[in-house]
């Protein structure tokens, strides 16, 4: 018991975020008794699959020291061409083989800005910010702009393979799709690498110092390389399943997402300098911000509100704990 | 070439290295052999890291051969290095802040092994392996990032001892460590040269230095000026060599009975690190703390400062009471606190030298809101020039320095800020002998312009060279105070351990 509530365990991100999830979830059904129920839970894990997928990995990049700002750009491009190529040439493929090709391209795009990170030094935020707005402009430009509605079929059903549905008994009707089985495995996957790998605790090694991984001969170029490549591929994923699931492939979609999740894995505890991050941390953040984006107007905040509300969230959720630590490391003796 | 020992494990010939511009290493040759532990002395800024940098694959000579095992390698590179069994516990320690004790010790040794799974069971036992060999307990599961200093190099001295390295090569390891820690060190090297394993050792403490090693190599300006058995040199023909001229110690001056009360502290209590502190300093004055590890001398620094709260007590500044435990109101009623941990943390490492310094003096040089940058870079200049911070260029960032001029940056930042009180924490840690005096002579100048001057250090040569009086701290309380005139430093040292 002691040990649980240390005081440690007060101050991390992850106990405040899950503290103000469970006070909103309190709140939003004291407001609507409906709110605590089946149908509520799998909107949010519907929700949070995209958001999630991304998420992972951008905490990879956050804790290799890095930020990635293009995944969202990776994802259109790599789930546009694919559809694009698919309704074009091969229909009738499978949707695994879709999937595959759009990670495909996700792990290229994510091998470019790997190539400009690891050799030639740049800074991360300035490639991403960079390749952001030439991955798009190169997608609408020469690949297309226009929507396309007609998804390979079995892209289509995909998304309505269920891994269970029901109604419930005042008859409102609740289903979670197998693609939320795919956040699961990616869930999985990385934290493998992270924990069980060298290659994992090389990401946090040069997250926390990048200098002293160079000097005890941790390949540095090599571990920035894979994480680029990684969060590409985590990214082209995360945009096969979201065209897959708004049955839509609109290349002017998910851009402009990247501050959203970026904003929910530093609310989980990852730190913007690198080094630190939690997949715990990053799940609750993206819990978090697709709780506010879907229910904020089941208390009776208007939507309007909702990026005032995240960023809030933000400010409390990451200023707290920094603030805390900061006491604690001038009181330490 | 000089004559070269047959089963020599290292030797590198004619190694010269230029950073643009500056010849860190000028046609160096070095040997090492088992089972042998050589000493590299040499001023601040000489080339002794770059030596170690360049054996330790992390910098590339200009020229030069080095041979290690009979192999000769062209470039090196830190896992050739590594495999060749070179291991280095480097100034600036090289840790992960943000891993636990237990990776940070073994993370060399599951690179070195090719592993690519991670069993944190396997790394846990290296670790405390290594631990126990050094005789420290320290928890494995730690952050590194909170631990404090003497902990964090004795993390860095764990790593390098974790792998069964051939060469072990320790970069000033000794700079945070009390003699406690720093006598198990030197038995450690003791026993390594007992089993074979070479040993270059990197120290400004020239007490240590003739204590562990066989031969003695002198650098100075990037040059090998001497070179020779450990036995034919004494403190003050390696302070000669360095140097290149003799170096004198002024004395304290005599206190001021009629010196007005600068700081007055009252029944300072913290559960747990100190208690019952009384003590006045006076205008002028040069006070000193000293105690072993654990004694409270450092606590009791920060207190002063409000880095610590204590639960009782006053601190007064002339006639007016200090909050406790807000470092804001007392750097702005007149307190300064040079910190311990100067290398790790205190500095902006890509930023540049001068900006370093005049990051504390921005109020002063402002006019209408605008800053002035003539002045305040004059000033800071001025004071990099006082303390001799050897670089080519003020602009350039901190990292192209030394460690030990880097240790020179920080302490300009702070004497620049012309305090009431200073408190000084280790006033010349990783400083070079001569410059040691230096700084020594400034600690007077100012005490002579009236500003009162704490200095807390175990090092009793500087206690006695800069103190007029001299607080013995042991568990919590003062349990003596000492004149520093009418003290010999056998007396001093009795006196902290009885
Ligand atoms: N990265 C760099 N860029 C430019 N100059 C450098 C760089 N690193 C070191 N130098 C210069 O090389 C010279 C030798 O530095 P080195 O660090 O080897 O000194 P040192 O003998 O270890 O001194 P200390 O006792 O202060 O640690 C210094 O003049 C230093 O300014
Ligand atoms: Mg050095």
């Amino acid at each position: 018991m002691k040990k649980l509530f240390s005081k440690s365990f007060w101050i991390r991100n992850e106990t405040l975020v899950a503290i103000v999830i469970i006070a909103f979830i309190i709140i939003a059904s004291i407001s609507d008794p409906r709110f605590l129920s089946m149908p509520t839970l799998t909107d949010l894990l519907r929700g949070g699959i995209v958001l999630g997928i991304f998420a992972v990995g951008v905490m990879v990049v956050l804790i290799s020291g890095g930020i990635d700002v293009s995944f969202t750009a990776v994802a259109v491009f790599a789930m546009y061409t694919t559809t694009l190529f698919l309704v074009t040439f091969v229909p009738e493929l499978s949707w695994y083989w879709a999937f595959g090709i759009s990670m495909l391209i996700g792990a290229a795009l994510g091998a470019i800005n790997g190539i400009f990170i690891a050799w030639f030094g740049l800074p991360t935020l300035i490639v991403t910010l960079g390749t952001l707005s030439i991955y798009r402009g190169f997608l609408l430009t020469f690949v297309g702009s226009k929507l396309i509605s007609n998804l390979p079929p079995d892209m289509r059903d995909f998304s309505r393979l269920m891994m269970f549905r029901n109604t419930n008994a005042d008859g409102s009707f609740y289903s979670l799709p197998w693609a939320f089985a795919a956040l699961v495995i990616v869930v999985i996957i990385t934290w493998f690498i992270l924990y069980r790998t060298t290659l994992g605790r090389s990401i946090f090694a040069i997250g926390g110092s990048i200098e002293s991984a160079r000097r005890i001969g941790i390949n540095v170029r090599a571990t920035q390389f894979f994480v680029y490549v990684y969060v590409g591929t985590l990214a082209g994923l995360a945009g096969i399943i979201y065209a897959s699931m708004s049955r839509v492939a609109n290349p002017f979609d998910l851009v402009g997402l990247e501050l959203s999740v970026i904003a929910a894995v530093v609310l989980g505890g990852a730190r913007l300098i690198g080094g630190y991050g939690t997949l715990t941390g990053t799940l609750l953040g993206v819990a978090l911000i697709v709780i506010v984006r879907n229910s904020l107007i089941v208390i009776g905040i208007p939507s309007t509100w909702q990026s005032v509300a995240i960023g809030v969230l933000i400010l409390v959720g990451t200023g707290l704990p920094a603030w805390q630590a900061k006491r604690a490391a001038a009181r330490a003796s | 070439m000089d004559f070269v020992p047959e089963n020599a494990l290292v030797i590198m010939e004619g190694v010269t290295k230029n950073y643009d511009g500056v010849v860190a290493l000028d046609n160096v040759d070095f040997t090492v052999s088992p089972g042998e532990a050589v000493c590299l002395v040499g001023e601040n800024g000489s080339g002794k890291s770059t030596l170690i940098k360049i054996l330790a694959g992390v910098e590339q000579a200009t020229s030069g051969r080095i041979t290690i095992g009979g192999k000769v390698y062209d470039t090196l590179s830190p896992r050739l290095s590594a495999a060749a069994g070179v291991m280095v516990i480097f100034q600036d320690f090289s840790l992960f802040p943000n891993l636990s004790v237990a990776e940070n010790i073994a993370f060399s040794t599951q690179l070195g092994k090719n592993r690519r799974l991670f069993n944190k069971k396997h790394v846990y036992e290296i670790a405390r392996k290594t631990l126990d060999r050094v005789g420290v307990d320290i928890d494995l599961g730690t952050i590194v990032e909170t631990l404090p200093v003497a902990h964090k190099q004795l993390v860095a001295i764990c790593r390098a001892l974790a792998s069964n390295a051939r060469l072990i090569i320790m970069d000033e390891p000794t700079t945070a460590l009390t003699e406690r820690e720093v006598s198990i060190l030197l038995d450690i090297i003791r026993r390594l040269k007992k089993d074979g394993v070479a040993v270059i050792f990197v120290s400004h403490k020239l007490a240590e230095v003739l204590e562990v090693s066989e031969k003695v190599v002198i650098l100075r300006n990037g040059k090998k000026v001497a070179q020779g058995p450990a036995s034919t040199f004494d403190a003050a023909s390696l302070t000669r060599n360095m140097t290149g001229r003799d170096v004198a110690e002024a004395s304290p001056r005599p206190i001021d009975p009629s010196a007005p009360v600068l700081l007055h502290v009252k029944d300072l209590h913290k559960e747990g690190a100190f208690e019952n502190i009384n003590f006045d300093l006076h205008e002028g004055e040069v006070l000193g703390v000293s105690g072993l590890l654990g004694s409270g001398r450092t606590p009791l620094a920060k207190a002063l400062f409000g880095l610590v709260v204590p639960e009782k007590g006053m601190i007064k500044l002339g006639d007016k009471s200090i909050v406790l435990g807000d470092p804001l109101t007392a750097a702005a009623a007149g307190i300064g606190y040079v910190p311990e941990d100067r290398l790790t943390e205190g500095l902006f490492l890509t930023q540049s030298i001068v900006r370093n310094v005049s990051i504390g003096r921005l109020d002063n040089h402002q006019n209408a809101g605008l800053l002035n940058m003539k002045s305040l870079f004059r000033e800071s200049g001025d004071w990099l020039k006082r303390l001799k911070v050897k670089t080519p260029d003020i602009g350039s960032p901190v990292t192209s320095l030394s460690g030990g001029n880097q240790q020179r940056v920080v302490l300009s930042r702070w004497l620049s800020r012309a305090p009431k009180v200073l408190i000084l924490n280790g006033p010349s840690v990783g400083v070079d002998v001569g410059s040691k005096s230096e700084i020594h002579d400034i600690i007077h100048e100012l005490a002579l312009s009236g500003i009162g001057i704490i200095v807390i250090s175990d090092d009793l040569p500087e206690l006695l060279a800069t103190c007029q009086r001299i607080l013995v701290m042991k568990s919590g309380v003062i349990t003596d105070e000492v004149s520093g005139k009418n003290i010999t430093e056998d007396e001093l040292a009795r006196r902290m351990a009885s």
